[in-house]
């Protein structure tokens, strides 16, 4: 096609990730605009008026919003290895665990983070008990997508390379390789493979910026934790 | 897990639910015919566990014994199974990524804003209030002035919104909202689309939406 192909997004996030990998996977070039979240761009706000949140990706004179839904269109605009399989009722369940990621595992991600006490336990049984249920869908396949990454293996990877980070600012464990064999190897096969690797940022960066900003993510914690 | 598969469609729903109506207006849409099983969703049956485990909730669509879940990604699934007949989805990539942002808008805002619309009074009333106006000014400038969502023909978007439109009585009366009034382009769109077989055939009476949230009012005691 030819056009120029931007993707709006932001170092630390694992969301802008997503939309950096679908179009590594497909082997297309993209010029990568970081954000400061603190302080939005003229452009962010322009292109994603509605929720005004990374990813946004421009492909030509065309913006889309939504991580997942930039994925669906970087594998349908663009040639190369599908990213959804060919089946409907395979592409049916692998949007339902997309969507899972999304719904049901963020948010009880995030809160059993930096909560604590009683309602810290809380979440973090229910965010185990989702990756959990998320593990089964393996199957001893080697990515989700089977031998090749898929919609679900790119919505699920925070919890590749995210996940650890977090754990460590937040001084908590939720995924051990003794609990979760299965989600841990993948994670590993995931961080590792070599396309995945030129969009994912460094480890160290991304465990010295959380820890900066541990203060403002307890804060969040406050007005999202129900009373 | 051998054993027959159940050949056909099934629909596992419930009356009144707006997400259980997509389902239905799509299957119409496309001319297929399907079991409706009605859910007691206070008594939920060994089927809809069994088909939903991960959340037990309806619409669940069973397709040769297969269950797929989630109003959107069934509707998705309709429209690519069953891909001879008349698409739902365009067929361009990015009028596909549009119809898919505003399928995913209202997913996010129109029921649970709609929801703390009568649930609630006061102060969480009023902001529900100023939301729901916000998010129907926001789809209505979406709509613009194209006699649907997609354009020219009824498509994914619309599917996903019509639903909605019979509860805007019930907005109106417990929330005082007139769409009428606030999103005059938005309450023609409804007519339009109530005029069609499959949206007259599977939307719930506005009255019998507003009758079934008063009684629940009641039930949550709340006056």
């Amino acid at each position: 096609m030819g056009e120029t192909v931007k993707v709006i997004g932001a170092f630390d996030s694992p969301f802008s990730h997503r939309a950096e990998v679908a179009l590594c996977l497909k082997g297309v070039p993209y010029e990568l605009l970081l954000e400061d979240l603190g302080n939005k761009s003229e452009l962010l706000l322009k292109h994603n008026p509605i929720h005004k949140k990374v990813p946004v990706l421009l492909h030509g004179d065309r913006a889309i919003p939504e991580s997942l839904i930039i994925v669906e269109y970087v594998d349908e605009a663009f040639q190369g290895p599908p990213l959804l399989p060919a089946d409907p009722f395979d592409r049916a369940t692998a949007r339902f665990w997309a969507r899972f990621l999304d719904d049901k595992c963020s948010t009880p991600f995030w809160l059993s983070l930096w909560t604590e006490g009683e309602v810290q336990q809380g979440f973090m049984k229910e965010i185990k008990g989702n990756l959990k249920l998320l593990e089964g869908q393996l199957k001893g396949k080697r990515f989700f997508g089977g031998d090749t990454i898929g919609l679900v293996d790119i919505a699920a990877s925070g919890f590749a390379h995210w996940l650890s980070v977090f754990e460590e600012v937040a001084g908590v464990t939720l995924a051990t390789p003794e609990e979760f064999p299965d989600l841990c190897r993948w994670g590993k096969e995931y961080t590792s493979h070599d396309t995945v690797m030129q969009c994912l940022p460094d480890r160290a960066t991304l465990l010295a910026r959380f820890t900066a900003k541990k203060d403002i993510f307890v804060s969040t914690v406050k007005s999202m934790a129900p009373k | 897990m051998a054993g027959e598969k159940r050949k056909g469609l099934q629909l596992l729903d419930f009356w009144v639910s707006p997400f259980g109506q997509r389902c239905r207006i799509a299957l119409d849409e496309k001319a297929l015919p399907y079991e409706y099983l009605e859910q007691d969703l206070g008594n939920k049956s060994e089927l809809l566990i069994r088909s939903n485990p991960v959340h037990k909730k309806i619409p669940v669509l069973v397709h040769d014994g297969r269950p797929v879940c989630e109003s959107l990604i069934i509707v998705q699934y309709i429209d690519e199974a069953f891909s001879s007949s008349s698409s739902l989805l365009p067929s361009d990539p990015y009028a596909r990524a549009q119809a898919r942002f505003w399928a995913d808008y209202i997913d996010k805002k129109v029921y649970d804003c709609g929801t703390r619309l009568w649930k609630t009074k006061g102060e969480p009333q009023q902001q529900a209030r100023k939301e729901m106006v916000e998010i129907l000014k926001t789809l209505e400038g979406a709509l613009g002035d194209k006699p649907y969502f997609g354009g020219d023909e009824f498509g994914f978007v619309d599917v996903a919104f019509v639903p909605f439109t019979a509860w805007f009585l019930t907005y109106e009366r417990f929330g005082e909202i007139s769409v009428e009034k606030e999103c005059p382009k938005l309450a023609a769109w409804a007519k339009r689309c109530g005029e069609r077989e499959s949206v007259k055939k599977n939307l719930s009476p506005p009255e019998k939406v507003y009758e079934f949230i008063a009684t629940l009012k009641k039930k949550f005691g709340i006056e």
